[in-house]
């Protein structure tokens, strides 16, 4: 659907959107009435608990759950035998929700169990006897990819010989040796990132309900009720519309509720048990056993002309996705040198498995880890030849007709004025003090269309309900609101948007890859359209003069030309008061696989201040600039870019994963894994650049990644200037930071 | 005909071809098409891919169509978080 061809966008004048109205879920959410996944309750519902392996690597040689079955107060209990075992791509995600053969990390469930209260399943799941034959274990990127390292799965190999690489790719143009050939002055560097969370608050939880009539339904929290619907029915053998799924409210996703973990688990137990089950993850459980982002090894070599032409990039990615495979190396790789116009470039990833819980989606997957090994060269670059790191950036920057790295030419992009927009900020200018150092970095993200469903019905009162598929996790609701009443030309207080339950809609896709205000907004704009159009019709048979002869005018039916007549206009509400006799309800609706979500692009600037002494590090200042094509509610397009600059400063300083040599997590919990809070953080200043997606009739392009793609290579370009060496391993934690601080006082020494 | 850009790990599969013209009017008929024509392409076919028309990208297409002379890149199959 292309931009609306109303004149040039930057001229047309909105009346709701670009407000900023109250979001229609926030009183609940402030005064706790908001009912989110644990808050779900029935009448005679259990309680649901998964035993899960403590090791890291093991065969499952028995499981005996006699015991737990005998235990007073116990009504059923699942292990994977109550699934039916399966050959398609939906086998990993089985698999991980309940192991099979093999326990294959520290925290992989092994059986579950449905009691009539918490104490008393805690009592079975400690009555449950497995017989483990542990198995060597591997949890490192680089050690899992070695020739004699423990492998994981016996059906994969690589070239030729069982292998943790689950899979290579390799994506680029041009030729990158006679890159390197014209360059001056060559830098190549290896990189490492840690695992990290997403840390949303709220963990797993679910309520599921299977009758013996085989109908079931479920609550859960979840980015996406028809995934989880699909994914359930289809492990289950139900049909689909035999399971209707209500999406709670959600506590934070990022992507870690782009899939299912308890949600089939508690669907077998309910219909084993003929009870209502609920389930709710530990934060122990959260972090042993829901989806992290891959940890990283990357080699990165530029080469660059003395008056700053880039010849040539290349990346070398080595992305852990847990234990099974499909880390998103590919993304990664794709997103690396997205920035930039390059001549010649390559980039070539491994998909490796390791004993750590399989990954899921993290904002923008694969690409933050990627931006932080080009930019941090980038930025070394433009040291070494002398010249301002965000010139070097325009000089070389992406932008329409640009033949991408990954492959397809950009149509218009705004890179180049977020470039302009950062070095115009006084931010940029702005004197530093002792010990601080700045440091800037660019991000891409590609944002996804997709399946999208929107129901518009206007009430007699002339107030509007609005039904959208896809869960609100950043305000999404008000976006939506605020389109309707654009495009009806009521007030945003008229229309209230539900996220409508399964049965309700068709088909959505999951709330990720940015694509909610693009996809469900246009689907919301063009279901108002079509309830213009209805009501339109109803005026004038009210009028009894040709449709033809209608428009449609700031919330009014009007006659126009001339064979209207002339008539009083109409408002919305009249033709909705008067719709019984006109024909009955007034509606919209609009289905569409969305395509044309344009790419963002962001360019972030950092302040930070190092102790030399302690390795301590702080983050004193940041401004994120970025492109959101046309920001529907600037509050929420500012909340998304604070929220990935906080979710990056917590990348980049603190969290990570750590395992101990029996391969176990050690810091399951967020006493012990470290994620920032108020006090850690500086104020985030936030620039909305506005370059129209020419693929939606407002210009709106998704927001929700990019902005965690540049920070862990701003704020390592500004440590690394601090500190007066170059980081180049995540997380800059203060032991790490004194450990190089300390290293290269003692080689300035020698 | 229309001409379509493969991923680099792609390319190998394809002969050493970065760019492969078949007949086709939609996504299903390319994919289709290009299988056919290169059996070794097809794994990675069915595993999934996301196709780009004109820079725009395509993540469950089968039957969009493909105007005359645009841009076609495929890629792996894309997910978002």
């Amino acid at each position: 659907m292309p931009l609306d061809e109303k004149g040039n966008l930057s001229e047309r004048i909105f009346d709701v959107i670009g407000t900023r109205p109250l979001r229609p879920d926030g009183l609940d959410k402030v005064t706790g009435k908001a009912k989110f996944g644990a808050d779900a309750y029935a009448s005679g519902m259990l309680t649901g608990l998964v035993l899960r392996s403590p090791h890291a690597h093991a065969r499952i040689k028995s499981i005996d759950t006699s015991k737990a079955e005998a235990l007073p107060g116990v009504k059923a209990i699942v292990t994977s035998a109550d699934f039916e075992d399966r050959d398609d791509d939906l086998r990993d995600v089985l698999v991980n929700c309940m192991a099979r053969d093999k326990a294959l990390y520290d925290g992989h469930a092994v059986a579950a169990v449905a009691a009539v209260s918490p104490s008393v399943a805690k009592k079975a799941l400690k009555l449950i006897e497995v017989d483990y034959e542990e198995l060597p274990h591997v949890t490192d990127v680089e050690k899992a990819m070695q020739a004699d390292a423990p492998i994981l799965h016996d059906n994969l190999e690589h070239e030729g010989k069982p292998s943790n690489i689950a899979g290579t790719c390799e994506f680029g143009h041009g030729d990158v040796e006679k890159g390197f050939a014209e360059a001056d002055t060559v830098i190549e560097r290896d990189f490492r990132t840690e695992a990290t969370h997403q840390g949303y608050i709220e963990p797993h939880a679910c309520l599921a309900s299977v009758g013996p009539d085989g109908q079931g339904e479920l609550w859960c929290c979840t980015q996406g009720h028809f995934m989880v619907r699909n994914t359930c029915a289809a492990l289950l053998g139900m049909e689909f519309s035999k399971l209707r799924v209500t999406a709670s409210e959600i506590g934070g996703g990022f992507g870690g509720k782009t899939t299912v973990f308890l949600e089939p688990v508690a669907l077998a137990l309910s219909r084993k048990a003929n009870h209502p089950v609920k389930m709710v993850m530990s934060r122990d459980e959260v972090f042993r056993a829901s989806g992290p982002t891959a940890s990283s090894a990357i080699r990165v070599k530029i080469g660059v002309t003395k008056d700053g032409r880039i010849t040539a990039g290349e990346a070398e990615l080595k992305y852990q996705g847990g234990a099974f495979p499909g880390s998103p190396v590919d993304m990664g790789a794709m997103a690396a040198f997205a920035c930039y116009d390059l001549e010649n470039v390559k980039a070539f990833g491994y998909d490796v498995v390791t004993n750590r819980p399989k990954q899921a989606a993290y904002r923008a997957p694969g690409a933050p880890m990627s931006a932080f090994a080009v930019e941090s060269v980038i930025e070394e670059l433009a040291e070494a030849i002398g010249m301002d790191p965000i010139d070097l950036r325009l000089k070389n920057a992406a932008k329409e007709g640009t033949r991408s790295s990954y492959g397809p030419t950009y149509d218009r992009v705004g890179l180049v004025e977020t470039l302009e927009a950062a070095k115009a900020h006084p931010h940029y200018s702005a004197p530093l003090g002792p010990n601080q150092g700045r440091g800037v970095a660019c991000g891409f993200w590609f944002n996804f269309g997709g399946e999208t469903s929107v129901s518009l019905n206007v009430n007699k009162d002339g107030t509007v309900a609005l039904s959208v598929g896809t869960p609100d996790i950043g305000g999404s609701r008000a976006s939506m609101c605020q389109m309707a009443a654009e495009e009806l030309g009521i007030g945003y207080d008229q229309v209230r948007a539900i996220v409508a339950d399964t049965s309700s809609l068709g088909f959505n896709d999951v709330t990720e890859g940015s694509r909610v205000t693009f996809s469900s907004g246009l689907a919301t704009i063009e279901a108002a359209r079509k309830a213009i159009d209805t009501l339109c019709a109803r005026a004038a048979i009210m009028w009894d003069i040709p449709r033809e002869a209608v428009i449609w005018e700031k919330g009014h039916a009007r006659p126009s030309g001339h064979n209207a007549g002339d008539f009083e206009p109409l408002s919305l509400k009249e033709i909705a008061e008067a719709s019984a006799e006109t024909g009955g309800p007034i509606a919209g609706h609009h289905e569409i696989n969305a395509a044309g979500a344009g790419p963002s692009f962001a360019t972030h600037i950092v302040d930070a201040e190092v102790d030399p002494e302690t390795g301590a590090c702080k983050v004193t200042r940041y401004t994120v600039v970025q492109d959101a094509g046309k920001a529907i509610h600037p509050s929420y397009v500012e909340g998304q870019y604070q929220g990935g600059a906080v979710q990056g400063i917590g990348w980049a300083l603190n969290e990570e994963y750590i395992y101990g040599e029996d391969g176990r997590l050690q810091n399951s919990g967020f006493l012990d894994y470290r994620i920032p809070v108020a006090s850690d953080l500086p104020m985030i200043d936030t620039v909305i650049v506005e370059v129209p997606n020419p693929g939606h009739p407002y210009g709106v392009r998704g927001v929700g990644e990019t902005s965690i793609v540049p920070p862990m290579a701003a704020i390592a370009n500004a440590v690394s200037a601090a500190a007066g060496v170059r980081m180049t391993g995540l997380p800059m934690s203060p032991p790490r930071l004194l450990n190089a601080i300390d290293g290269a006082s003692k080689k300035a020494a020698e | 005909m229309v001409q379509v850009s493969l991923w680099k790990s792609l390319q190998e599969a394809a002969g050493g071809k970065t760019e492969l013209e078949v007949e086709a009017n939609n996504v299903k008929q390319l994919l289709d098409r290009i299988a056919e024509l290169y059996p070794d392409l097809k794994p990675a076919i069915d595993k999934g891919v996301s196709v780009s028309i004109d820079g725009e990208l395509h993540r469950k297409a089968g039957f969009q169509q493909i105007p005359e002379g645009a841009e076609v890149v495929i890629f792996p199959r894309m997910a978002g978080g």
